[in-house]
């Protein structure tokens, strides 16, 4: 086959494919998120969505237990949700192959911290695989399956966003189809109770040593010997920024970074007068190497962000190339609620209301951001409702109506147990369930209640107001937060209710709707340049020179919301925006 | 196992960034690129962000090619091409063009939050500013309408684009063909070619 140009998720797909991988299962990411919507696409695969990460390993090692090839992927905070069932799964250990792919987000592109997700392989006693380019990522998925199955345990291969979202050339290969194993019970395998644990973590230690002879001799690491001055240890892609910003080093690559092939460093360290380490995040390899007593110079690299060649030559005392000078004064972009998004009406609303809002993680994070400010909090996934209880329980809010607001996607991975928590303890938490029928930030993944599946299918669209109900709300209504009335005054009406109160605000995604309406354009003469209009933040709007309005009609999607806030009429349908001579 | 490699390599690798702002179609013009490079039988690394950024923030995208390329990143100093779908936009990612290098800009602003709510002033003078450093400016919007389809001004810029890496016509647009919707290839392939014409009217020469 010829070299394709994929991306490492792409590719991280491609190896679970011809390893023969036949379960999958994911809670959508950033930069994880492709991995799946890829296999989902290839013959011979069940890809499936789970509402959270901890469902979705759960998914993979009963499947794995069933004899199923099985890959579970996720972004790193999705480990923390799904650390409980790792940490007793490499107990177990796997009936087939079990592969878990986290990636990480060094320099938080797209994430509410940083985490380096090599510490869980250690902690858990996960062996770990670390690829450095798309070819990497499809060999060592591929190869994963077999180290999972010759160690009974499972094994972690772990991204960042520069493997994930970065394309490479690659040369695919064939699937081999690998028959299933049929399941077998084994107490003293897979049930947990102490008597069989404590068994089994004994077992675990000598599935670690045959892990640790593999990592010697692991054809994912290499050496390259140039000169003995600099020997660098590496990993991921780290190593690539080593090849361009120090030629001249030596550099050993290591491919499993758990457990570590200690011979194969002291070998290396043994060659070259000045051993360092580069790595992004955390000092892991760094840590490692002098606990094994080796001298390690430190060449004084962050542990917070991306390394960039530029980075890692200036710590080996290059000189920074000659640049242009960079231009001062420019406004910051940060990235903005859509024209036309249904959860802008939402939060105008609460804006209005001075509500403390405690906030949760997806598209409507962006109206803690001025000009609409009205978030107040953003932790996890899910957050929003325990933290509204016990700011509820604090009194901190000094009679200024609180609510929790969360996405139908959050809600779903762990709003639910949340809500059950309020209703438990008699709270009067109001939640808000931005109900946009889909998961949004992630680039659109479908989630329990919207209906469909990761592979098309349909599925029951499970009713987010009769789940509320179950669970013991008795005050739950729906209203269409692109009427921005009728959105204020059921949340209002919500919050006077005594007991818990769930508001649905239930309109699609703007970037999901097809039919595009004319855009607006605000009319000079009736404009007052009251700035009503600007508080929404929308992107189509701004002020001209006399503060007046104007709407860009290239990003207008004619939502109308601003023409609910106009209380002179100042904004009216116009043409489309090529007829009429472009964009201002 | 011990491998070497030739590290002249590192010398003869081209880099180009896309800059723009999220949702204006720089992941689909940078993928385009990556392919004709590999697709001419060169090593290609592509570097872009997805997730938080594509909601209207500043975006950039790497595409590095050559005979053996390293790092998906680069730093300041170290683009041979910077082309920016919009203005603001290259003035914040100047710095990332070598001295040497190649500036095509789209001549539209879309104003980022702080100014739209009137937090910030718009920058005056970015224009000038631009010139000055020799940029070529291209009414990306204006062409693409002109091609049918005010959605493809990310395309117009492609063709701009085009003009000043070494790849011949025919496998940009065998590329870009493949890569589009089939609806509407007919109207890339227009505003394609609007992008290189109106580089090939002498702007866009290094
Ligand atoms: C534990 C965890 N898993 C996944 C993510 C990534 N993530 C951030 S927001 C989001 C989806 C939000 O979807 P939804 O709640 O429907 O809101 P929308 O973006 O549609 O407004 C996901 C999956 C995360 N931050 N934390």
């Amino acid at each position: 086959m010829a070299h394709s140009l994929l991306s490492g998720n792409e590719a991280i797909a491609r190896g679970a494919w011809e390893a023969g991988v036949s379960v999958a299962a994911a809670y959508p990411g950033t930069p994880s998120t492709e991995i799946l919507e890829n296999l989902a696409r290839m013959d011979g695969v069940r890809a499936e969505w789970a509402p959270n990460e901890k469902v979705a390993l759960e998914v993979g090692i009963g499947a794995s237990v069933g004899g199923a090839r099985s890959l579970v992927t996720m972004k790193h905070v999705g480990l923390n949700v799904a650390a409980d069932p790792l940490f007793t799964a490499v107990y177990t250990g796997v009936g087939a192959g079990l592969v878990l792919v986290v990636a990480d987000d060094p320099g938080m592109h797209s994430s509410q911290n940083e985490q380096d997700t090599r510490n869980y392989a250690a902690f858990a006693r996960v062996p770990m695989l670390e690829p450095t380019d798309s070819a990497e990522a499809l060999a060592m998925t591929k190869a994963a399956f077999g180290l999972s199955e010759e160690l009974d345990l499972p094994v972690l291969v772990r991204s960042t966003t520069r493997l994930s979202h970065g394309k490479t050339l690659v040369e695919p290969g064939e699937r081999v189809e690998v028959p299933g194993r049929p399941y077998a019970k084994l107490l003293g395998k897979y049930v947990m109770m102490p008597g069989m644990a404590r068994k089994r973590r004994i077992d675990l230690e000598q599935r670690l040593s045959r892990a640790r002879a593999l990592s010697e001799d692991s054809p994912f690491t290499f050496e390259e010997a140039r000169g003995s001055a600099i020997g660098v240890v590496t990993s991921g892609v780290a190593y690539q920024l080593v090849r361009e910003a120090l030629p001249e080093a030596s550099v050993l690559k290591i491919g499993m970074t758990y457990p570590l092939p200690e011979q194969r460093i002291r070998d290396f360290a043994a060659k070259v007068e000045r051993l360092v380490v580069v790595e992004e995040l955390d000092p892991y390899l760094m840590s490692n190497l002098l606990a094994m007593g080796l001298i390690v110079d430190d060449a004084g690299l962050a542990h917070i962000g991306e390394l960039t060649p530029g980075v890692v030559a200036a710590a080996f005392g290059a000189a920074a190339p000659e640049t242009r000078d960079p231009m001062e004064d420019l406004p910051a972009r940060p990235p903005m609620l859509c024209p036309g998004c249904p959860h802008r009406g939402v939060f105008a609303a609460l804006r209005a209301m001075d509500a403390v809002v405690m906030g949760d993680i997806g598209c409507y994070t962006l109206a803690a951001l001025p000009p609409l400010s009205a978030m107040d909090s953003c932790v996890c996934m899910g957050a929003s409702i325990g933290m509204a209880h016990g700011l509820g329980l604090s009194g901190g809010a000094e009679g200024r109506p609180v609510v929790a607001v969360l996405g139908d996607s959050t809600f779903a991975h762990s709003g639910l147990t949340g809500l059950l928590d309020v209703v438990y303890n008699g709270g009067v938490s109001t939640v808000i369930v931005l109900d946009n029928r889909i998961t949004a930030m992630t680039g659109h993944q479908d989630n329990p209640f919207t209906g469909r599946t990761l592979q098309g299918g349909s599925a029951p669209e499970i009713d987010i107001e009769a789940v509320c109900r179950a669970l013991g709300v008795a005050d739950v209504r729906t209203v269409d937060p692109n009427l921005l009335k009728p959105t204020r005054t059921a949340i209002e009406a919500a919050l006077v209710h005594p007991g818990p109160s769930v508001v649905i605000a239930k309109a699609p995604c703007a970037l999901l709707t097809k039919e595009r309406p004319d855009p607006f354009a605000v009319d000079e003469e009736a404009c007052t340049a009251c700035g009503e209009c600007i508080r929404l933040g929308c992107p189509a709007l701004s002020r001209d020179g006399t503060a007046r309005a104007v709407i860009d009609i290239t990003l207008c999607v004619g939502c109308r919301q601003c023409v609910q806030v106009c209380k002179y009429g100042a904004i009216q349908r116009t043409g489309a925006a090529c007829d009429i001579g472009g964009s201002r | 196992m011990t491998i070497t490699t030739d590290d002249a390599a590192v010398q003869a690798v081209t880099t180009v960034m896309l800059v723009g702002v999220g949702g204006q179609g720089t992941i689909l013009a940078s993928d385009v690129l990556a392919k004709v490079a590999a697709a001419a039988g060169l090593d290609v690394k592509l570097a872009e962000v997805h997730g938080m950024s594509q909601r209207g923030g500043s975006v950039d995208t790497v595409v590095r090619f050559g005979t053996q390329v390293f790092s998906p990143v680069v730093d300041p100093g170290s683009a041979d091409h910077l082309i920016a779908f919009e203005l603001t936009e290259a003035a914040r990612w100047l710095h990332f063009l070598k001295p040497s290098g190649r500036l095509v800009t789209n001549s539209r602003t879309i104003a980022p939050l702080p100014v739209l709510i009137g937090d910030c002033q718009p920058s005056t003078g970015i224009e000038a500013a631009l010139d000055y450093e020799g940029a070529v400016f291209i009414d990306a919007e204006e062409l693409a309408c002109e091609a049918g389809s005010s959605r493809s001004a990310n395309v117009v810029l492609l063709g701009a684009m085009s003009v000043g890496l070494p790849f011949p016509v025919e496998l940009w647009r065998e590329v870009l063909a493949g890569r589009v919707p089939p609806k509407s290839v007919e109207a890339n392939l227009a505003a394609f070619e609007l992008g290189r014409r109106a580089c090939e009217r002498g702007a866009c020469e290094l």
